[in-house]
């Protein structure tokens, strides 16, 4: 391909747009590198702390959009201290010092103080798209700078951020000259907003597609909003609340009449559950409906509602829908891909949770079904064997079992067969979460049948070592693994340390490791940062290498130990 | 865990709540292994570590008390907070809490909905187990009082009350504790 001049290649490039494709074409052959790099605009990074703002902006150029993950996955229950790391702050210093005209920045889980926010919107003239998830730290005053500073914003996406909300102005801080956006969802805030402030937002923006409205905003304000953008696609309902003899509601139902490109419903954070039947003339276009932050609906209004839904590839719902809602789903939901079940009460399971009968329901019914995040009573072998039959294309399977090691509760044996029936059937699986009582047999299954298995989460699982050995060996494709209560020491940890280099991440908490196996690690691996996490200040004072480790974290890098750990962070 | 089932503190502890009724679930005692340390020791709960009990299904042991394991079920400390509790259809439900207080007999229950803020609780706990809360800031807490106003919140942290907003408070709140001044040291009181 050298007798290619470098512009024809890079068009050719253009076409490629996967990350891993990208990086493939990197490695061909320096001339390929050294054109890919200066015609990459977009680039992922899986782990914050993996490569530096420097070395990225060097490689990189032309960078337009970055994505980043700060904490890792565990930080989202509880397991990782509040400020252990992912700071975005250094990034957007290092980017606003250099030449790159960044348009796009997501990120997850990190840190983001008003301060990066404000910098942000000072430094990129061409800014146009903010995407935060499940990110902490800065408050509405960040958003404010944002709103006010970024003239060609398109988009602002927060999604379930820790905001502290000041109840300033913020929306107020969009100039009117701002008529760009696209998107824009504040359904995480708290706070109130300025009503008026939307409308004229909402008005003067003829592109937007996207709106979430966040509690605040009362019935009277969306039925404004929705005559005002007839044209949007994606729809969150903040408050769902009034009489429906009400004049206000008559409103609302010729005004969600006329938006007839909803393709998306989410929200509902207010519900009056009888006030359902004015949505439903946009549910048979559905494609997406979220309805997992609304407890109030349940039972036949539910249903109802469902019912309507024909079109509906996903839908993410409260376990009050019981196992016969989910029957409604598998009867109507013909084209479901992804369905996600979250508990409506995490710590007392009453009579409206799912059990294994909904799951099978679906199964049945919906034969596309390849991503499912299920929160259940309980589940037998015999229907993940029924389910692994049923739908042998399953991409995500997160099974959780709220007693996590709850057998079968039919046989009282471990769920071992059940899950291994997933693994050997659905050939394609690259996302895996286990619960239930399980021993060591499971994963012998996913060593041998996972082969695309790229991440894979486990709790209170396994009896030996041997369990994690079958994992480390047999599944090539793994690039995430996380484990907390299981008995997983040092012989499994050190069997292969090369492996570790060949994934983005290892968690390992309260397992069975011991200092002396994680400096093992460390020493031999020096491309790795092997982390410590331990709060108790048994650290300080105890050094003993065969002291168990609380809670490990290692990953590979390229820059070696970070800067910024607290003090109960040893990097070894 | 093991070490405090033993003890069985809860069945010795002074207070007056119906038998059973404490955070471990009644339902379906299916036998199940106790998995070796689920969770490292915390102040409140001393656990000696490591029974890596065998795999033998037929032991009575009974399922892990979920509200006391740190991070189970995995549910984002984002979705635990925003969750509104259920409604019944037409009406708005009152958020009945327990509250206790260091030496009284018996417990109460209020309904945190009715008060529209940490003002009117904590004149209502006063009133109720007749004591005086003193002083809210920030900084310091409550200062100068004997009694201090803590809750229980969702993720079964022991917190102050007045330090989150009012809404985040009764959403997230469990139950009440009125703490002796001694005991609530480390939660910033003088």
């Amino acid at each position: 391909m050298n007798y290619f001049p470098d512009e024809v290649l890079e068009h050719v490039f253009d076409f490629i747009t996967s990350h891993k494709d990208r990086n493939s074409v990197s490695l061909v052959c320096k001339s390929w590198y050294k054109i890919e790099r200066y015609s990459r605009q977009r680039v992922f990074i899986g782990n914050c702390y993996s490569i530096s703002p420097e070395r990225l902006i060097a490689r990189f150029p032309g960078l337009k959009s970055l994505t980043l993950k700060g904490k890792p996955h565990f930080a989202d229950f509880n397991l990782v201290p509040h400020d252990w790391g992912g700071f975005v702050y250094p990034w957007i210093e290092a980017l606003a010092k250099s030449r790159i005209g960044l348009e796009e920045l997501r990120l997850k889980r990190m840190v983001v103080s008003d301060e990066s926010l404000e910098l942000l919107s000072k430094s990129f003239v061409n800014f146009k798209s903010l995407v935060l998830v499940s990110c902490e730290g800065f408050t509405t005053d960040g958003l404010a700078a944002i709103a006010a500073n970024c003239r060609f914003l398109r988009e602002l996406d927060l999604q379930e951020n820790e905001v502290d909300d000041h109840r300033g102005h913020w929306l107020s801080c969009f100039p009117e000259s701002c008529t760009s956006l696209i998107s824009l969802n504040f359904a995480c805030l708290r706070g109130e907003v300025n009503l008026g402030a939307l409308e004229r937002l909402v008005s003067r923006s003829p592109n937007l597609k996207s709106l979430r409205l966040n509690r605040a905003v009362p019935l009277d304000t969306l039925q404004k909003l929705l005559m005002r953008a007839p044209q949007l696609v994606d729809l969150g309902i903040g408050s769902y609340v009034h009489d429906p003899f009400s004049e206000a509601y008559n409103k609302l139902k010729i005004a969600i009449q006329r938006c007839k490109s909803i393709r998306s419903l989410s929200g509902f954070l207010e519900v009056a559950p009888h006030c359902m039947s004015a949505i439903y003339p946009i549910c048979g276009n559905l494609t997406f409906l979220n309805l997992s932050y609304a407890p109030g609906l349940h039972g036949n209004k539910l249903m109802k509602l469902i019912q309507h839904c024909r079109k509906l590839q996903r839908l993410w719902i409260l376990d009050c829908i019981g196992d016969k809602g989910l029957g409604v789903v598998a009867l109507t939901c013909k084209e479901l891909q992804e369905l996600r079940v979250f508990p409506s009460d995490p710590f007392e399971a009453g009579n409206a949770a799912v059990t294994e009968e909904g799951l099978v329901l679906v199964s049945a019914g919906c034969t596309k079904l390849n991503s499912l995040l299920y929160f259940c009573q309980q589940m037998t072998n015999a229907a993940l064997i029924t389910v692994a039959k049923n739908c042998p294309n399953f991409i995500r399977f997160r099974l959780c079992i709220l007693d996590p090691i709850k057998p079968d509760p039919v046989t009282n044996q471990p769920l071992d067969e059940g899950f291994g029936a997933i693994v050997q059937s659905c050939k394609g699986l690259k996302r895996l979460s286990l619960s239930g009582l399980l021993t060591d047999q499971v994963f012998l299954y996913i060593g041998m049948y996972a082969e695309q298995l790229e991440m894979l989460s486990i709790a209170f699982a396994a009896d030996s070592d041997k369990g994690m050995l079958y994992v480390l060996n047999g599944c090539k494709k793994l690039r995430k693994l996380e484990i907390r209560d299981c008995p997983f020491g040092d012989s499994a940890l050190l069997e292969d340390v090369g492996k570790y280099e060949t994934m983005r991440s290892l968690w390992m908490s309260s397992c069975e490791v011991t200092l002396g196996g994680c400096k093992s690690v460390a020493e031999k691996m020096p491309t790795l940062n092997v982390e410590i996490i331990d709060e108790s200040e048994q650290m300080e004072f105890n050094l003993d290498d065969k002291q168990k480790v609380d809670k490990m974290y290692l990953y590979r890098t390229l820059v070696g130990h970070r800067k910024d750990a607290p003090e109960y962070v040893w990097i070894l | 865990m093991a070490f405090e089932k033993d003890l069985n503190l809860d069945a010795t502890e002074l207070r007056l709540g119906l038998p059973g009724s404490s955070d471990e679930s009644a339902k379906n005692q299916t036998p199940a292994t106790l998995r070796s340390n689920n969770k490292r020791a915390l102040p409140e709960e001393s656990m000696s570590s490591n029974a890596t009990a065998s795999k033998n299904c037929d032991q009575e042991t009974a399922p892990l008390p979920k509200a006391q394991v740190v991070g189970w079920p995995p549910i984002r400390s984002y979705r635990k907070n925003n969750l509104q509790p259920k409604k019944s259809e037409g009406e708005i439900s009152g958020i009945y809490v327990k509250v206790s207080m260091d030496g009284a007999p018996y417990l109460r229950k209020i309904d945190l909905k009715v008060f529209k803020g940490y003002p009117e609780l904590l004149k209502a706990l006063e009133e109720m187990f007749k004591f005086k809360a003193g002083e809210y800031s920030e900084r310091e807490g409550y200062n100068g009082s004997e009694f201090v106003p803590t809750y229980e919140d969702k993720d079964g942290d022991w917190m102050l009350v007045g330090d989150v907003p009012w809404e985040m408070f009764t959403n997230s709140c469990k139950k009440l504790k009125i703490m002796k001044g001694s005991e609530a040291r480390g939660l910033g009181c003088v």
